[in-house]
C-alpha cells in the first residue's frame, strides 16, 4: 500500500469511527446514569422508539407531508425567484423597479410575518406553502440577478463581436453563464424550505415532522423528538444530494474537484 | 486568395476618454491602411492605447472621431471576428460548440456547421478535444480555441489583440508557428496586436510603431522576410536582427518617456 493510500485509509476509518465513538460515549454515559435519559435519551432508547412509529406508518406519513410541502414552496418561491431574478440582471429597468422593494424587504425575518401569513391563508396548505416559498424566493432572487450580473464583461465583447443579437446573448451568454449562482441559490433555498417547513409546523399543523417535534414536547416522548431530528437531517441530506445531481446535469461544464 | 478578403483605411482617429483631470488623450491622429491580405503588426509601449484601436475596429468602441472603413468583399459575411488578449472561450461550451459560435449567431444549421468548425478543431490540433469544456484544457489550448473560433466564422478582416500574451514562451512560439501556418494557408487581412518586437517580426508584413500618452503612429517599418515563415530559421536571418535593432531604438524612447510620465504621476 503506499503512502497515499494508507493516509487515505485512515483519514476514511477515522470519519467512520468518530461518529461511533460519540454515539457509543453517548450510550455509556446514559447507561451509567451520568446523562439525564429523561431530557437526553440515549441511542437504543430512540431505537426502540423509532421501530413502532415505522411500523405503524406513522413517520413514513410525517415526512411525506413535509416533503410535499417542501417540494410545493421550493417550487413557488424559486420559480418566480429565477425569472425575477434573470429580468433584474438584464434590464436596468426591470432592476431599479424591484430591486429596492427586494432589498427593504429581505432583512425581515421570514418567520416574523408567519402569523400575519396565517391570517391571510388561514390554517391550512397554503399558508405553509407560501412561508416556504417566500424563504426560497428572496434567497432565489438576489442569487439569480447577481449570477447575471457577474457575467465577466468579457464574454459580451465576444458576443457583441460576433454579431450576438438580444435574444442570442440571452440564451447563448447571460442564461449559462448565470447558471451557477442561480443554482447557489437554489441551494440555500432549499436549506431555507427545511427551516421553514419545521416553523411552520410548529405553530399550526395537525401532520408533518415539525409537528412530530412539537408533539414529542407535549407529550415529553424525548425519543420521538430525536426521531424526527433524525429524519430531518436525512432529508435535508438527501435533498441536498437531489440538488447536486440535477447541477451535474444541468451544469456540465462546472469545474468540481 | 487575398482578392476576396478585405482591406481597411484608418482615417484622422481620435479617441478621449473623460476623467476627474479632464479629457483624456488615448488616441491621436491614427491613420493607416492595410492593405488585402495583409498581416498588419502594431506594437507599442504598454498604455500606448492599442488595444482601445483595435476595439475601434472591432466595433466594439466608438471613436470620438475619424472614420474606419473595411471594404466589404462579400455581402453577408461578418466584417470581423477578434481573438481575444485574456480567456474569452465561453466556460459553458464545448471546444465544439466555442469553434462553431459565429457560425451558430448566423443561422446556420448544427450539422453544416460542425462540419465546418470540425475541420478548424482539427487544424489546431484539438480533435480529441472536441467535446471537453475550456476547464479541462491548458491556457495556450484554450486561445487555440479562440483562434478557430475567429478564423471558423470566416470574416473578412481577423482583429488579434495579444493572444497569446499570457501564454509561457515555449507555447508562445508553438502558436505563432501554428497560427503563421493558419494564417498562410487563408491570407485573410489580419491586425495583430502585441508588444513583443520579436512577434510581430515573426508574424506581420507591416509593423506600425506607436507612441505613448497620448497614442499615436510614429512610424511603419515594412518587414521583408520571406514567405512563408519558419519561425526557427527567421531567428537565424540576418534581416530580422537588422529589423530588431531597427524598431527598438524606435521604441526604447518610448518606452522611457512613458515611465517618466508613470514616475511623474506618483
Amino acid at each position: 500500500m503506499s503512502k497515499y493510500a494508507n493516509s487515505r485509509f485512515i483519514t476514511n476509518t477515522l470519519s467512520v469511527l468518530s461518529p461511533l465513538s460519540l454515539l457509543l460515549l453517548w450510550e455509556l454515559l446514559a447507561r451509567a446514569g451520568i446523562v439525564d435519559t429523561r431530557l437526553l435519551s440515549s441511542p437504543t432508547l430512540i431505537v426502540q422508539s423509532l421501530v413502532p412509529l415505522l411500523v405503524s406508518g406513522e413517520l413514513l406519513h410525517n415526512t411525506l407531508v413535509s416533503v410535499q410541502r417542501i417540494i410545493a414552496g421550493f417550487i413557488a418561491g424559486s420559480v418566480p425567484g429565477v425569472l425575477l431574478g434573470v429580468a433584474m440582471g438584464l434590464s436596468p429597468l426591470v432592476r431599479s423597479a424591484i430591486e429596492p422593494m427586494v432589498q427593504a424587504t429581505y432583512p425581515i425575518p421570514k418567520l416574523a410575518i408567519m402569523p400575519l401569513i396565517l391570517l391571510v391563508f388561514g390554517l391550512g396548505e397554503t399558508s405553509k406553502i407560501f412561508t416556504i416559498a417566500i424563504g426560497v424566493f428572496y434567497l432565489v432572487i438576489i442569487n439569480s440577478m447577481a449570477g447575471v450580473l457577474h457575467i465577466e464583461k468579457i464574454y459580451m465583447d465576444v458576443a457583441k463581436n460576433f454579431g450576438a443579437s438580444r435574444k442570442d446573448y440571452y440564451l447563448t451568454v447571460a442564461l449559462p453563464g448565470a447558471l451557477p449562482m442561480i443554482f447557489t441559490g437554489l441551494k440555500l433555498g432549499m436549506g431555507m424550505a427545511l427551516i421553514l417547513v419545521v416553523a411552520a409546523e410548529m405553530s399550526a399543523a395537525k401532520a408533518g415532522v415539525g409537528w412530530m417535534i412539537w408533539r414529542a414536547y407535549d407529550m415529553f416522548a424525548i425519543e420521538q423528538m430525536f426521531v424526527a431530528l433524525i429524519v430531518l437531517s436525512v432529508l435535508g441530506y438527501l435533498f441536498s444530494i437531489a440538488l447536486d445531481i440535477s447541477e451535474r446535469w444541468i451544469i456540465p461544464w462546472k469545474r468540481r474537484e | 486568395m487575398s482578392s476576396d478578403t478585405a482591406s481597411i483605411q484608418v482615417e484622422g482617429l481620435n479617441m478621449s476618454f473623460p476623467s476627474r483631470s479632464g479629457q483624456v488623450v488615448a488616441l491621436q491622429d491614427i491613420s493607416f491602411s492595410v492593405g488585402s491580405g495583409e498581416f498588419f503588426c502594431i506594437v507599442g509601449p504598454s498604455g500606448c492605447g492599442k488595444t482601445t484601436l483595435l476595439r475601434i475596429l472591432a466595433g466594439l468602441e466608438t471613436a470620438t472621431s475619424g472614420d474606419v472603413t473595411v471594404s466589404v468583399t462579400q455581402k453577408g459575411r461578418p466584417v470581423n471576428s477578434m481573438v481575444f488578449q485574456e480567456q474569452s472561450v465561453f466556460p459553458w461550451m464545448t471546444v465544439r460548440d466555442n469553434v462553431a459560435y459565429g457560425l451558430r449567431l448566423r443561422g446556420i444549421s448544427k450539422k453544416e456547421r460542425w462540419k465546418i468548425a470540425e475541420g478548424y478543431i482539427t487544424m489546431i490540433g484539438l480533435s480529441k478535444f472536441a467535446d471537453c469544456y475550456p476547464h479541462q484544457l491548458s491556457g495556450g489550448m484554450k486561445q487555440r480555441v479562440s483562434v478557430a473560433r475567429a478564423f471558423a466564422n470566416d470574416p473578412e478582416i481577423l482583429l488579434m489583440d495579444e493572444p497569446f500574451g499570457a501564454l509561457d514562451e515555449q507555447n508562445r512560439i508553438l502558436l505563432q508557428q501554428e497560427l503563421l501556418r493558419i494564417w498562410e494557408g487563408t491570407r485573410k487581412t489580419a491586425v495583430f496586436i502585441t508588444h513583443s518586437i520579436d512577434e510581430a517580426l515573426c508574424l506581420g508584413d507591416r509593423i506600425l510603431v506607436m507612441t505613448a500618452h497620448p497614442g499615436t503612429i510614429k512610424c511603419i517599418v515594412n518587414n521583408d522576410l520571406p514567405r512563408p515563415r519558419e519561425i526557427s530559421t527567421i531567428w537565424g536571418n540576418p534581416r530580422y536582427h537588422g529589423l530588431f535593432q531597427e524598431i527598438w531604438g524606435i521604441l526604447r524612447e518610448e518606452v522611457l518617456k512613458g515611465k517618466e510620465l508613470e514616475a511623474s504621476c506618483r
